[in-house]
């Protein structure tokens, strides 16, 4: 296989100035993942810093209810920070610091990977500027006061949707403008190649713990692994060490919004066509002529017209499915975990919750099925208030 | 390599001006583009707007914007494109992400050109590892894939101008596209490195926006190319934008011949 490519996916596709800041990247890692004090430095943060391993949580209310397969939540919510995001940051802002950088930037969709990248930077001791899309500034205030309490610096994106694609437009611009101290920490198993690799890497720990403690817990590998999926770095993270165990189904759950048969949805697998945007090849949400398409979902995170190459690959050759889930249904999970299990889960985690509501009762009760619960939904308080008509003020 | 791209830069330093097509709309843009060549622009940069110009500073961005609000597609800038040439002789080059071309298919995409009687395409998110399939392409069609070279390629120089076809576009800074009051880089240093590999023409642009920058920088090069400023032009006067984009032109070419 080319390399940076998964299967015809993948690639560099970058301005020049940014190709040989790439190339230094992707030396970098190579070396920092084999050298043993770089692995102990991240794995001590993981565990004292982050909280790690996080439980594999027996829903016993939830599988009871639903009557079918059993349900474990892989409590990503827990981590510090309040989702996975935190797993990719720690080990991006301890490479940016071997690499001699002394300032992060990043995109953020939600808010959960600029307060992560924000909280890095602050441990750290590193400058942070956070580019976010002024309209999730807005639906995510809260996040945005988050990194500034952190001494991040936030820019309200106004260009283009205003959401999470034009957050990595403009992140990438200030990058192309200064290489020399700084490093893009990306968010998500998206971008030029090595960061699909890097990030993967960092978040594997999720799929790595899952797998031991699913064995352990059941004797026996669960029926299927479901996570949602923007551009893809939860369910990355947690598929990854079992896409060798082919009896496991592996299941995205795309942002579908308002119904992927309306101009309302962000579900790139379902709808979108191969192109090349992001300095990746992948799939994209776009027309004819190549332009990029607005999406739409009630969730901020999920609001991306792409997916990361990988899960294009996975989904390409089949060792994947990828499924569209709603607002609608994504809200109304929300608030069944809340109900059922006491759990207040991130409107994206959200998603994956909703399919399993589907899958696990057509599923017999001897088989077992994990989802992974990426964030806590603390964030998303009042926007589904909001959806359900009802106006909070904050604060 | 392409003829017309040569003869561009043999009447002394060449000034290379940019629109995006269809900006404000498909025929006021090219009537600017006939301004431009009736003032005396040796080459034109005709942008295929995109949705996510991601190497473009904001005028270019709003641009892009209002060209495509206006309704240009691929098909029309084609189509104006070829009527261009039916006026006039000057080299033409396409400015596009790759999105579009690659939805188009490198080889119907540089086909098309050829077609039209544009000269050249320059790709700013192709870098030299993925340009094998583009390369091909334009080595069929005759229409030269132009490449860019940073003020951080140091040693990528080599085999980036090596394999040059058409013109090296120089990029004179980091960053995006926009108006510069200095630059930060040895462009001067950076040209030399192009120009001891290669015997293409070496044009600097990103920045460029005075007469007096564009004669400093043409000691070195053998071209100068500007966007953000007369795409400005645009945007401050729109359909009326005509006669000061030719005075302008007129003014950077003269600069030029000092």
């Amino acid at each position: 296989m080319k390399k940076g490519y998964f299967g015809k996916f993948g690639g560099q596709f970058i301005p020049e100035t940014l190709m040989n800041e790439l190339l230094s990247l992707e030396a970098g890692y190579e070396r920092c993942k084999r050298d043993p004090s770089f692995r102990a430095e991240l794995g001590a943060l993981l565990k004292n810093y982050a909280g790690r391993p996080s439980t594999l949580y027996y829903a016993d209310k939830m599988t009871r209810d639903l009557g079918g397969a059993k349900i474990y939540l892989k409590r990503e919510d827990l981590n510090h920070t309040g989702s996975h995001k935190i797993n990719n940051v720690l080990g991006q802002a301890l490479l940016a610091k071997r690499l001699g950088k002394t300032r992060l930037i990043a995109e953020t969709g939600a808010g959960q990977h600029g307060v992560a990248t924000a909280t890095a930077a602050a441990l750290l001791g590193l400058d942070c500027e956070i580019f976010m899309g002024k309209e999730d500034t807005e639906r995510q205030a809260l996040n945005v006061y988050r990194m500034e309490l952190l001494g991040a610096k936030v820019h309200a994106v106004t260009s283009g949707t205003m959401t999470l694609k034009d957050a990595v437009n403009e992140t990438m611009r200030e990058w192309t403008g200064r290489v020399s101290d700084t490093h893009y920490a990306l968010g998500s198993v998206m971008g030029p190649h090595p960061f699909p690799t890097i990030v993967r890497d960092f978040q594997s720990v999720i799929g790595k713990e899952a797998r031991a403690q699913i064995l352990k817990a059941e004797g026996k590998l669960p029926a299927a692994v479901i996570a949602c999926v923007g551009g893809g770095s939860n369910a990355m993270g947690v598929f990854y060490r079992f896409i060798r165990d082919k009896s496991v189904r592996l299941i995205g759950c795309e942002a579908a919004g308002r119904g992927v048969d309306t101009a309302f949805h962000a579900a790139t697998i379902a709808k979108g066509e191969t192109g090349v945007f992001h300095g990746m090849k992948s799939y994209f949400c776009q027309n004819a002529d190549g332009q990029i398409a607005p999406v739409y979902s009630i969730s901020a995170g999920l609001d991306y017209p792409g997916i990361g190459p990988e899960h294009a690959h996975l989904y390409d050759s089949g060792r994947a499915e990828y499924v569209p889930v709603t607002d609608e249904q994504a809200v109304s999970a929300f608030e069944y975990l809340a109900r059922t299990e006491g759990i207040i889960p991130a409107i994206e985690s959200a998603h994956a919750v909703a399919h399993a509501r589907e899958l696990a009762p057509r599923l017999p009760r001897s088989e077992s099925v994990i989802i992974c619960l990426s964030g806590r939904g603390d964030k998303d308080v009042a926007g589904i208030a909001r959806y359900r008509g009802k106006d909070l003020v904050e604060g | 390599m392409n003829d017309r791209i040569q003869n561009a830069f043999k009447n002394g330093k060449a000034f290379i001006g940019f629109l995006t097509g269809g900006d404000p709309s498909i025929e006021k843009s090219e009537e600017f583009i006939l301004e431009m060549v009736r003032a005396g622009a040796d080459l034109i940069e005709i942008g295929i707007p995109f949705s996510d110009p991601i190497a473009e500073g904001p005028v270019i961005q709003k641009a892009d914007i209002r060209a495509l609000n206006d309704g240009a597609t691929v098909d029309k800038i084609f189509a104006s494109a070829a009527r261009i040439r039916q006026k006039a002789d000057v080299p033409l080059v396409f400015l596009t992400y790759l999105n579009p071309v690659f939805r188009c298919g490198y080889g119907n995409f540089f086909r098309r050109c050829a077609e039209a009687g544009v000269d050249g395409v320059i790709i700013p998110d192709l870098p030299f590892e993925e340009q094998g399939e583009a390369r091909a392409a334009g080595a069929k069609t005759g229409v030269d894939l132009i490449s860019l070279v940073a003020p951080t390629s140091a040693e990528r120089i080599r085999a980036i101008a090596k394999a040059a076809k058409g013109f090296v576009y120089v990029v004179s800074s980091m960053g995006v596209t926009g108006v510069r009051s200095r630059f930060e880089t040895d462009v001067a240093a950076l040209v030399r490195a192009v120009k001891a590999e290669t015997s293409v023409p070496a044009a600097v642009g990103f920045g460029v926006s005075a007469p007096d920058q564009a004669a400093a920088l043409a000691v070195h090069a053998d071209g100068v190319i500007v966007g953000s400023a007369i795409v400005r032009l645009v945007e401050q006067y729109g359909a009326n934008a005509g006669p000061y984009i030719y005075d302008y032109v007129k003014k950077m070419k003269q600069a030029l011949r000092r």
